[in-house]
């Protein structure tokens, strides 16, 4: 699954590379595996991130309702062609604003049931996150009450494809695969060994303390210590350097801000916490 | 009536933003009635601008009860009205899903919380809001189905209809949710229309606030008695969609009565002209909510119907 947010992009090169090996080496497959680019159709073909229209986000309207709106009744018959799935990838990038390295997300309340199939999709990083009453909207949600595992994908940025991210998350799905008997592979390449991060205090949010253009120093994946500049924001009027931005602890820096534009409040990037030794 | 700075954030490129309320009187924190929060809201802010004016008449001639204060807040979201985009103008986001607020957190998390802080302390909460859908409503309170809910208040603004909204969980972010669980008797008026102005529409919500206050004793003045209002659940009502898309010819208003079997709409083929396809009614009873756009999608919610069996009003 992916396009469920119209301007997220780089599930579609990983839906073009299953689809791909799948055509070219169809004597693997042992099951059946379902694709869907565009679950916001209307979206991705109008560069809009929400159902055009309705401007609503799609990924809180599930499980929908048959006799719901139009989007209501749609996300029903979603979660109806779902259900009785092996497996459910939702792959999401971010958004046009923030580059995250490559990480699944798991709602707390389905952690021992989805972190082992996580730890084998060959991403960088697993964070488990608290349960969110809003969240119980998602499609991922959804279908992990209905019994389907559902993992969320976040990689990248918005608006952009990362070709090397699509790569491994395809690698990391085939390995799910054939973990599933749905594709046989006898030679299997080993996955990444994720970070994991359970603890809500381990992650640090860095958000703009004034409005102006962010430019970023760090990329996302690299390791800062605390003081070290992640970037500044710059009065393009005056020429002022209005506020240095500093790591305020040492970490894996997973998120960054892509676009330079910001607000008081706008994200900015965010920390895995580590000490000095687990770095 | 004192005209005061709520909120702000400084901004690069723009007048900064700014959220300002009109606080009448001082005392007990009675009621705080909050007008648009998305920047196509044009009716809200209507109608709330003119409780302002109408307000600050009442004040003038001594109406207003001395001992209580109500703040008025028009505008939650100048910067995307001035735009007219109907969300945050930088990322979209719509403040009205982001209540209690964070101080801390994202901008719009930040704006709802800086607000919030300072309308939980009211007895009493109004609000203005908007369907997320096109279309016209007959007027009515809205009130979520917290447990928190008190809705023996709300027949005081005799409005037609009471709807009680069973809360789904992107419903928990609102501004009328978070009033309730704070303890603030929290009501949404719904009126016909959003990005236009429809005067009668925004006469007959100003009668039903002048109506509460009356009743809880904020105002001194008579006002006309208002409905006996009827209550049910959101979803006690009926939904009437097409099976085609099409051009959407509408037969019908909101808030009218409507007989088994009667013609409500047709959808047109949207180029060659023909109709393909009739909407009836499929009950007696009186049209709740009508889609406004000139097109529509297949399984669209065009209409929803209060059947004459809860409407309680000879059809």
């Amino acid at each position: 699954m992916t396009g469920i947010h119209g301007d997220e992009l780089e599930g579609q090169l990983v839906c073009f590379y299953v689809a791909k090996k799948i055509r070219e080496n169809p004597g693997k497959l042992l099951g059946t595996v379902d694709i869907y680019p565009a679950t916001n159709p209307l979206g991705i073909d109008s560069v809009t991130r929400g159902i055009p229209g309705f401007d609503l986000d799609m990924n809180r309207i599930f499980p929908g309702e048959p006799d719901g709106t139009l989007t209501e009744y749609v996300a029903t018959r979603i979660i109806q062609d779902l259900v009785g799935s092996d497996l459910c990838l939702d792959i999401h990038a971010s958004n046009i604003y923030l580059t995250e390295v490559p990480q699944i997300r798991i709602n707390e309340l389905f952690r021992e049931r989805l972190v082992p199939i996580a730890q084998e999709a060959n991403v960088d990083f697993i964070w488990v996150h608290g349960a969110n009453t809003v969240l119980e909207s998602t499609l991922a949600h959804s279908l992990n009450s209905l019994d389907v595992p559902a993992l969320v994908v976040e990689m990248g940025v918005g608006m952009r494809l990362t070709p090397a991210y699509a790569r491994q998350l395809t690698d990391g799905i085939f390995h799910l695969m054939n973990r599933l008997h749905i594709w046989k592979d006898d030679v299997e390449n080993p996955v990444k060994k994720p970070v994991f991060s359970q603890d809500p205090d381990e992650v640090c949010y860095l958000n703009a303390p004034v409005s102006g253009i962010f430019l970023k120093k760090r990329c996302h994946g690299e390791i800062v210590r605390k003081g070290d500049e992640i970037g500044s924001i710059l009065n393009p009027y005056t020429g002022e350097v209005l506020q240095c931005v500093a790591a305020p602890e040492s970490g894996w820096l997973f998120t960054i801000r892509e676009y330079p534009v910001v607000e008081e409040g706008s994200l900015l990037a965010r920390i895995l916490i580590r000490k000095a030794d687990e770095l | 009536m004192k005209k005061e700075l709520l909120y702000t954030i400084p901004s690069l490129y723009r007048d900064d933003f700014r959220i300002h309320g009109y606080r009448f009187g001082q005392g007990r924190k009675a009621l705080c009635i909050v007008g648009s929060m998305r920047g196509n809201e044009y009716q809200q802010l209507y109608t709330c601008s003119r409780l302002v004016s109408i307000l600050k008449g009442l004040e003038a001639d001594g109406s207003l009860s001395s001992e209580d204060e109500i703040l008025v807040i028009p505008a939650l979201n100048p910067g995307s009205m001035n735009i007219e985009k109907r969300f945050w103008p930088k990322d979209n986001t719509d403040i009205n899903r982001m209540f209690p607020g964070y101080r801390l957190g994202e901008t719009t998390q930040r704006v709802a919380a800086g607000i919030f802080n300072q309308i939980s302390v009211y007895e009493n909460g109004i609000q203005f809001p908007s369907f997320y859908m096109p279309g016209n409503f007959s007027s009515h309170v809205r009130i979520m189905k917290t447990g928190y809910e008190n809705v023996e208040k709300a027949r005081a603004f005799g409005l037609p209809y009471i709807v009680l909204k069973v809360p789904k969980p992107y419903d928990t972010t609102t501004l009328n949710y978070n009033w309730q669980i704070w303890e603030t008797d929290a009501f949404s008026l719904y009126g016909t229309v959003t990005d236009s102005i429809d005067e009668a529409s925004a006469q007959e919500l100003i009668q039903s606030v002048l109506r509460f206050l009356k009743a809880y004793g904020l105002l001194k003045r008579e006002i006309p008695a208002g409905m006996d209002s009827i209550v049910f659940t959101d979803r006690d009502l009926i939904t009437l969609r097409p099976k085609t898309s099409g051009i959407f010819r509408c037969l019908a208003s909101a808030g009218a009565r409507v007989q088994k079997g009667q013609l409500l709409a047709q959808i047109l083929d949207a180029c060659e002209g023909e109709i393909i396809e009739e909407i009836r009614s499929s009950d007696s009873g009186i049209l709740f909510f009508t889609h406004n756009r000139p097109l529509v999608y297949a399984n669209t919610a065009v209409f929803k119907l209060l059947s004459s069996s809860l409407a309680a009003a000879p059809i």
